[in-house]
């Protein structure tokens, strides 16, 4: 199950070394992979009934209650099929969308990295390595959104896509570790078992808050669903599989998956109810004003994202099986047309919904996946469409008092995507051919082959749902529901209210189809609302924000040496001062002062006598060498002190220190300039401050009776744990080694950015 | 610099400083010393070399781009704490060979992890100088 998991990651490791010797062929042997893993997860199916589940456990940092542990139930399976499943496609597809690519290598590296974090995410059952994963979905997807890294446009879509799923992902780290303490484990099956208690205890309401920022930020609920949109710059393979199918479900697959922990409160289920019902007709109406095809996509995309959030919050058995079916469902056609509308940019070079029409005379195939998606987004019987659209419309007109409200809203949003999927899905296709789009042809079948796979399976599930009942719906309803109700899938549920709906849809939809045209002057309707959309707020805000940090980084950071030293001092030395001034009482235990060797005397004369001379010496290279006198002396005293690693560290440190100077002062011109005596005195005093308090604040420190437990822990098991004597380094390469690796890559960071200042000349006059 | 005294010293200093750095290195679980210490000292060793002789000359004596050494340095620290994964234990565990080698003493995964780090601080180290002193 690890290598499942982390295969992707291994892939996209080796991609780069192996990409030039296999050119032509590495599409072919790249979608091997998550066909391969699609087939593995098929093979549990049978294994996974009501409710059951299987666990996979590796360990990791089992000290923090932190490890790799997957969990397979129905929610986690559905969503890893469909990652597979729609992945396989989308990577074949790409070996001819994006064929003769120049960096066509790099991108299968960060589809696979991706499909691997993807895959983490639903089948973590630890809370922790979930959001690892989930964070790497988050830095997937921005390399993924600025692909095309030449296109301004294309940067800045994906810097606000990893700002808002960033942020939202350090929002929902913080939901994560109040449950896990609340509830005392990281692992999401232990922590079922305390349900009740996180739903009482105080912290509840800060931890569906925070849960729900970061699922709505992923998920593109309002008001962070402008991202979304931006996203579409990316190539369409990506749209397809990130932006429809798979991670933007990720908050989906959260909620659904919190839904037996938290769920089922006052505030779970109206949050959940009245963002969604805000973002799904929000959205609705706002992709009916786009023409774009894949701006339409992407607004039908949000609806139907609000749609499921706003089931999981109606929460009702009958609600949350709509979900499970609508989940796949919408998967199933919006990828298609996802895929589709590739096609016809492809093709034809514009996606202007408002001209395109026609096409099913030059690429039948496409056209027919087209009708058939959209005719399932609609949701007209025989289509798996229609069976989520009734299960949907029954658990709303169940509600009661609500009822009424809910069913019209949901209705009303059914009738907006019916128009945004024909649009997308068959006024491509239908009427006259337009004369500029006449040299058009059908694509190579490794590019219509894949829509139409998914249009076929819309047909197949709406015609047998029983194919899906008992093998996956069921299982994917009792994890999310957490009972045990058998459910019952059936194209014909007679005359009912539901079906009066559903015609009525269906009627109003196509009325509107009929009537209305996607027009570039509907699409200016909308402009002049744009300045109090989220998105221009959060615009406005961001500038503020970085005005106000250019500002501040120009006061402190003015490119002096001097000056940053001088800020750093005189902030300390304000901080000590005003503890000090608050009240320590000052106090010098002479007792605890070892006595004074002669030695001792020595070389703090001589430190003395080397400050001194580095502060009063004319030349630049007698300062220097002074310096590192004082260091030296330094490492004297740690010697004395018996600290003989410190004491090589700070002499090799300081040699360092004193040859990097004498690099870059030997070839300077000599000292001609001076700074004032007002300024000398200045920073005087201020030294002469800072020396005397951190001496005060050394002297404190004995005041305190010292620990001795962990240096004695260090020092007893040094040898017992890690076989060896010097506890120092002990601690830095087994007690502590995860920080001494984090230490290694600052260092590493550090020095690229010293090689890149020093090589990388912005300087246009230079270089002519 | 231009010291005939100095340039002479440096050849013989070169070798016996990356020795001191390597004995540093391996001394380190037992007695003061480790890969940070060790890597400082050879990258001053290389670090005096160029002084005496020029940058050419000491980048011809390493071969290769000292930058090169910062991901293979990590590269091993990393491998130190896969190694564990693949007998089942948690990141990082320590391992160790049962019987103690020649010279070396017992090895374990915490060499290769020092050495790891021993390779990156001469990496960066070196990097940081080299290309200061190309660009000043």
């Amino acid at each position: 199950m690890i290598l499942a998991v982390l295969s992707g990651f291994i892939f996209a490791a080796l991609v780069p070394f192996f990409s030039k010797f296999f050119k032509r062929t590495i599409p072919f042997v790249l979608c091997a992979l998550p066909i391969l893993l699609f087939i593995y997860f098929i093979s549990f199916l049978n294994q996974i009934e009501l409710g059951s589940y299987l666990m996979f456990s590796y360990s990791w940092v089992p000290s923090l209650g932190i490890d790799l542990d997957f969990r397979l139930d129905g929610l986690s399976i559905l969503f890893a099929l469909m990652i597979t499943g729609i992945g396989s496609l989308v990577f074949l597809y790409t070996a001819n969308y994006l064929k003769g690519h120049q960096y066509l290598d790099r991108f299968y590296g960060y589809l696979s990295m991706f499909m691997a974090s993807m895959l983490g995410v639903v089948l973590s059952d630890n809370l922790m390595t979930m959001f690892v994963f989930w964070e790497l979905t988050s830095i997937s997807s921005f390399f993924l959104i600025g692909f095309n890294n030449e296109d301004a446009a294309s940067r800045k879509s994906a810097l606000t896509a990893l700002g808002i799923t960033g942020l939202g992902g350090l929002v929902l780290l913080a939901g994560i570790v109040i449950l896990a303490s609340v509830g005392n484990s990281y692992s999401f099956t232990e922590l079922l078992g305390s349900s009740d208690v996180i739903k009482s205890s105080s912290s509840y309401h800060w931890i569906i808050g925070l849960v729900f920022v970061g699922a709505f930020t992923k998920s593109a609920q309002f008001p962070f669903h402008f991202w979304l949109p931006g996203a579409m710059k990316a190539p369409t393979p990506v749209s397809t599989y990130l932006h429809s199918a798979t991670m933007v479900k990720a908050g989906i697959y959260l909620l659904a998956r919190f839904t037996p922990l938290l769920g089922d409160t006052y505030w779970w289920n109206g949050t959940l109810v009245t963002i969604g019902a805000i973002t799904m007709i929000y959205a609705a109406i706002h992709s009916l004003f786009r023409v774009d095809l894949k701006s339409i996509l992407a607004y039908s995309t949000i609806s139907a994202l609000g749609i499921l959030v706003f089931l999981i919050g109606i929460g009702t058995e009958k609600a949350l099986l709509g979900a499970a079916i609508f989940i796949l469902a919408h998967a199933l056609y919006k990828a298609a047309l996802f895929l589709i509308t590739g096609i016809i940019d492809h093709e034809t070079g514009s996606r202007d919904a408002s001209k395109l029409a026609g096409l099913q005379k030059v690429m039948m195939p496409v056209a027919i996946a087209g009708f058939i998606a959209a005719l399932s987004s609609a949701g007209v019987p025989l289509l798996i469409g229609f069976i989520s659209k009734e299960v949907m419309y029954e658990a709303t007109l169940q509600l009661g008092q609500w009822a009424i409200i809910l069913t019209i809203l949901i209705v009303l949003t059914k009738i907006f995507l019916f128009v945004a999927g024909f649009w997308a899905g068959i006024k491509p296709f239908t009427g006259p051919l337009p004369k500029e789009f006449q040299k058009a042809h059908l694509p190579s079948a490794l590019l219509w082959v894949p829509p139409l796979l998914l249009s076929v399976l819309s047909v197949v599930f709406g015609v047998f749902p029983g194919l899906l009942e008992k093998s996956l719906i069921q299982s994917v309803f009792s994890s999310i529901s957490g009972s045990a109700t058998i459910i019952d899938l059936k194209l014909w549920h007679g005359f009912n209210t539901a079906l009066m709906l559903s015609i009525l849809t269906l009627v109003v939809g196509f009325a509107i189809y009929w009537f209305l045209q996607p027009s570039e002057k509907n699409f200016q309707k909308t402009i002049r609302f744009e300045r109090i959309s989220p998105e221009a707020l959060t615009r406005d805000f961001g500038n503020i924000f970085s005005w106000f940090a250019g500002f501040w980084t120009r006061f402190f950071q003015n490119g002096y040496l001097r000056n940053y030293v001088i800020t750093i001092l005189a902030f300390l030395t304000f901080l000590m001062a005003y503890r000090i001034f608050i009240g320590v009482k000052i106090h010098i235990d002479w007792d605890q002062i070892s006595t004074v060797t002669p030695s001792e005397i020595i070389v703090v004369t001589l430190m003395i006598i080397s400050i001194f001379i580095a502060i009063f010496s004319k030349s630049r290279t007698t300062s220097i060498v002074a310096l590192g006198v004082v260091g030296f002396a330094n490492c004297l005293f740690f010697l004395f002190y018996s600290a003989p690693d410190l004491a090589m560290t700070q002499f090799s440190i300081d040699t360092l220190t004193v040859l990097l100077f004498m690099l870059i002062l030997f070839r300077l011109p000599k000292n001609k300039t001076y700074s004032s005596k007002t300024i000398r005195i200045r920073d005087g005093v201020l030294s002469l401050i800072f020396g005397t308090l951190v001496a005060i604040l050394v002297l404190e420190v004995f005041e305190y009776p010292s620990s001795t437990d962990i240096s004695k822990f260090y020092a007893d098991n040094a040898y017992v744990l890690a076989k060896g004597r010097n506890v120092v380094n002990i601690i830095l390469v087994d007690y502590r080694a995860s920080d001494t690796i984090v230490e290694t890559v600052v260092l590493v960071i550090a020095a690229i950015g010293v090689y890149s200042l020093m090589k990388l000349d912005l300087n246009p006059i230079k270089k002519n | 610099m231009k010291s005939l005294l100095f340039k002479t010293a440096s050849d013989y200093l070169l070798p016996l400083l990356l020795l001191f750095s390597v004995f540093m290195l391996l001394r380190g679980h037992y007695e003061p010393g480790g890969g940070f210490v060790g890597g400082l000292m050879a990258a001053i060793a290389f670090l005096i070399h160029s002084f005496a002789h020029g940058l050419k000359e000491t980048r011809n004596i390493i071969r290769i781009n000292p930058g090169m050494l910062m991901p293979i340095g990590l590269l091993l620290t990393l491998l130190a704490g896969i190694a564990p994964w693949l007998i089942g234990q948690p990141f990082l565990t320590g391992l160790w060979f049962e019987e103690p080698f020649r010279f070396v003493g017992v090895v374990g995964t915490a060499l290769l992890f020092d050495i790891g780090v021993y390779l990156v601080v001469i990496g960066a180290t070196l990097t940081i100088m080299f290309s200061i002193t190309e660009t000043v």
